[in-house]
């Protein structure tokens, strides 16, 4: 491998230390402020050839911030890229894929009813006339020499989410790219592509890629860094070797020890059934079908958990349980009333509370939390005269101490964040304490604190004996949560696991549809 | 026989115009741009054109005119809602009124006492004589003739074997990916604004330096917005588009020539006026529900 003469441009008059001669890019006291917030505070990182380094962090610790300033997206305050030891300015993301930085985000920077091979020439197209079959074996090259299968001719929209992944990493390495920033490359995936990305991580590093694996899971950031870096609000904490235990890892990511909320009590048994649904049938969007003969029952005192890739029919059943959907067929009983097809008025008033996955479409975002709080149940705070604001204010500041909700009663729920608009959520539903309570995903996007809050208060309500329909993308939630576990694949559920035999990999089995016939 | 040559003559001529505004807006949209601007676009291409050639004696001037003129509205669309980031509705409809109002104040400032100034407009191409009984079809103004055989097929080749076509869809599917891949979506937006706006005013002087020859008030009579409906009807494909016009065209042409026929005379005008509209509207019904907008249709984009 050659080296740049350090006389020239290269030296930063610290070579010497072993490895520098490997650093792809360096980061170096890297500032960026959005108004009074400091998204990253004088941040150093580096990433090396052959090595996956891992940068972990809460949502909101400015991990992203910071990879979209090496991508030329956001632009710094302060700070220096060095890409090869050379100061560079990445001033857009034309300038990033030229130092050879390729980024493949959450949401993917793919044009959904292209084709793979259109994608793949997007920006790159030599001269005025586009040569679709240059580019079609281009593709078919690319494929070959990274070891990533992928049909030049498919339809991006018609690929599963693990290709789209896919075809965004061999986006990037077809450029040449160098350093490969990965942000949350597993959040969609189902563990079985995880391993499958994994390999086709390892295989590249050994070819000498580095790679930035941006990630909030602690079991993955092992498996797959060589070094891990912390970011915790907007400032590193420090860099360690991939090896770190999780408890550890967790303790620096939060600042504080962390104990995990998991269900300890076994399940209640021969409880009676709260909700009994069977024969469910749905249509979803554009009118196809969406449930096809969903059948469960959730006894008091229990909590099922829903899994599944999304789009395989939980909005549709969480839809349809609280009454935002019509079923085509089929019967819903909450504590013997039938409530198939009832409105969400006539759902509330049998007793079943609804935490739905869109958190920001439940609730109304100009007004003030106390006025969110009573939303669902404005007639019991109507006096003749109209509403009865002290009474408005005095429920919300009991909710606000019980729920430990960090805001004013009268603050906007537009300017509060993540974990404190689901707690204002829950508060609103558990208030009424419902018998049957319907959850999606409902520590997504939340730091490790209020994750832990929700699930604690899940699992009161499952103390208190409340039958909980549970739905999570987030595996380790519906293993620690659940006492009943089943599977939705395009609409049936495919499976029916206790708790205590369920493991990712079974899961993973069963969401990807392979499982049927087992 | 004569009733069906005549109707298809007048089909592809009344449909020219239509064709020049359907495949701008088809590239304006398929950028991710909705440009309600067209019909004042169209109408000062009209009336621009129409001056010019007046002013210059020549008819080209006066189609260079007409282009400029789109050129530049296009331009001011894209300064209005890609650079300033503007609601696209408000822009485009304030383009319209701001166009069709100084198109119709500067035509008072040089036109000044009402008398209808006349120009002499493009002649109508004279088809070979073997054609026999079909000669009429083919004897169109070279505007048509352009439209059909030059425009369309380099307007279809463009967005689809080109890198700018590539560039466009992109950019009006997704443009965070057209980004991050390097293309500037302001540049795209902004190109194809200004090549779909001057085929606009290219569409309005039709009227102008080809049917009429002269520049009357309305000229345009909401053929622009026609055109809007057409480009949804036709899916943002160019093909679909055209074959839109042309239906539309066919419906219009026909009730000209129904309001001449006995035993029609009972019919009030108005009524038949409206069919072509009210087959667009049908249309739109029909084969309109459940299409797949551009992704990034009415969205400025920013960089978060």
């Amino acid at each position: 491998m050659s080296r740049a003469n350090p006389g020239v441009a290269g030296s930063t008059g610290r070579a010497g230390s072993t490895g520098r001669a490997d650093i792809a890019v360096e980061l170096q006291g890297i500032t960026k402020r959005f108004g009074d917030l400091v998204a990253n505070d004088h941040v150093d990182f580096d990433v090396r050839r052959g090595e996956v380094h891992a940068l972990l962090g809460e949502n909101g610790a400015g991990k992203t911030t910071l990879m979209r300033i090496l991508y030329g997206l956001t632009a710094p305050d302060e700070g220096e890229i060095r890409i090869d030891g050379r100061p560079v300015t990445v001033r857009s993301p034309k300038d990033a894929i030229a130092a050879g930085i390729g980024i493949v985000t959450q949401h993917f920077s793919l044009v959904r009813p292209m084709t793979v091979a259109e994608n793949l020439a997007l920006g790159r197209t030599g001269g005025f006339r586009l040569d679709l079959e240059r580019t079609r074996r281009q593709v078919a090259g690319a494929s070959e020499r990274f070891g990533i299968r992928v049909d030049p001719a498919a339809i991006v929209g018609e690929l599963s989410i693990g290709e789209q992944q896919r075809v965004e990493i061999l986006k990037a390495l077809a450029r040449d790219c160098r350093v490969l920033i990965l942000d949350e490359p597993t959040a969609v995936l189902v563990p079985q592509e995880v391993e499958a990305l994994f390999m086709t991580l390892r295989r590249l590093v050994a070819d000498g890629l580095a790679v930035v694996f941006i990630s909030h899971k602690l079991g993955e950031v092992r498996a797959i860094s060589d070094r891990v870096s912390v970011l915790r609000r907007g400032a590193m904490v420090g860099t360690v070797p991939g090896s770190t235990d999780e408890r550890e890892l967790a303790r620096m990511m939060v600042g504080r020890p962390t104990f995990g909320v998991a269900r300890s009590e076994p399940t209640g048994g021969e409880a009676e059934v709260l909700l009994r649904v069977s024969g469910l049938r749905a249509a979803g969007r554009h009118g196809l079908p969406a449930l096809h003969d969903v059948t469960f029952e959730i006894r008091r005192g229990e909590i099922l958990g829903v899994a599944g890739v999304s789009g395989n029919g939980q909005t549709e059943l969480v839809e349809v349980l609280s009454g935002m959907r019509h079923p085509a067929a089929g019967s819903i009983t909450v504590d013997g009333t039938e409530l198939a097809g009832a409105t969400p008025t006539a759902m509330m008033a049998a007793g079943v509370g609804r935490i739905p996955e869109d958190r920001h479409a439940s609730l109304v975002a100009d007004l003030s939390v106390a006025d969110n709080l009573v939303l669902e149940r404005l007639d019991d705070f109507t006096t003749r005269t109209g509403l009865d604001e002290r009474r408005i204010r005095e429920h919300a500041t009991m909710l606000i101490e019980r729920f430990d909700i960090r805001a004013r009663p009268e603050d906007r729920v537009t300017t509060l964040s993540g974990g404190n608009i689901q707690k204002v959520l829950l508060a609103r539903v558990l208030s009424r304490q419902p018998k049957v309570i319907v959850v999606a995903q409902p520590t997504r996007g939340l730091d490790i604190g209020a994750t832990e809050y929700v699930r604690g208060e899940l699992l009161a309500r499952r103390a208190a004996g409340a039958a909980v329909l549970l739905v999570s993308e987030d595996l380790d939630e519906l293993l620690a949560l659940a006492d009943r576990l089943i599977v939705l694949y395009e609409g049936r559920i495919v499976g029916e696991i206790p708790a205590a035999d369920a493991d990712p990999e079974r899961l993973g089995i069963l969401m990807s549809g392979r499982g049927r016939a087992a | 026989m004569t009733f069906l040559v005549d109707l298809l003559a007048a089909t592809l001529r009344n449909a020219t115009p239509l064709v020049y505004g359907t495949v701008g807006e088809t590239y304006a949209e398929r950028s991710g741009v909705l440009n309600l601007g067209i019909e004042g676009t169209m109408y000062a291409g009209a009336f621009f054109g129409f001056a010019a050639a007046y002013a210059s004696g020549s008819l080209l001037v006066g189609l260079g005119a007409a282009l400029a003129v789109g050129l530049l509205a296009g331009a001011l669309m894209g300064l209005l809602t890609v650079t300033l980031g503007a609601n696209q509705h408000v822009s485009g409809i304030g383009l319209t009124i701001g166009l069709v109002g100084l198109s119709e104040f500067v035509n008072r400032l040089l036109f000044r006492g009402g008398e209808l100034q006349r120009i002499e407009p493009f002649p109508l191409v004279e088809p070979p004589a073997f054609l026999g009984p079909l000669a009429p079809i083919f004897s169109q103004y070279a505007l048509t003739y352009l439209a059909f055989l030059v425009l369309v097929p380099l307007a279809w080749w463009i967005l689809r074997g080109t890198s700018f076509g590539l560039e466009l869809r992109a950019v009006g599917e997704n443009p965070e990916a057209a980004d991050a891949a390097g293309i500037s979506v302001a540049r795209t937006r902004y190109l194809a604004l200004m090549f779909g706006g001057a085929l606009m005013g290219l569409g309005g002087a039709v009227f102008t330096l080809a049917s009429l020859g002269s520049f009357t008030l309305d000229i345009i009579a909401g053929r622009g917005w026609v055109c809007i409906a057409l480009v949804i009807f036709g899916r943002w494909r160019i093909g679909r588009g055209v074959i839109g016009a042309l239906l539309f065209s066919a419906v219009y042409s026909l009730q000209l020539r129904l309001r001449i026929l006995p035993g029609w005379g009972d019919v009030p005008f108005e009524l038949l006026l409206a069919l072509p509209y009210l087959v667009v509207i049908l249309a739109l019904a029909i084969s309109g529900r459940n299409v797949a907008y551009p992704g990034a249709y009415l969205k400025p984009y920013r960089r978060t």
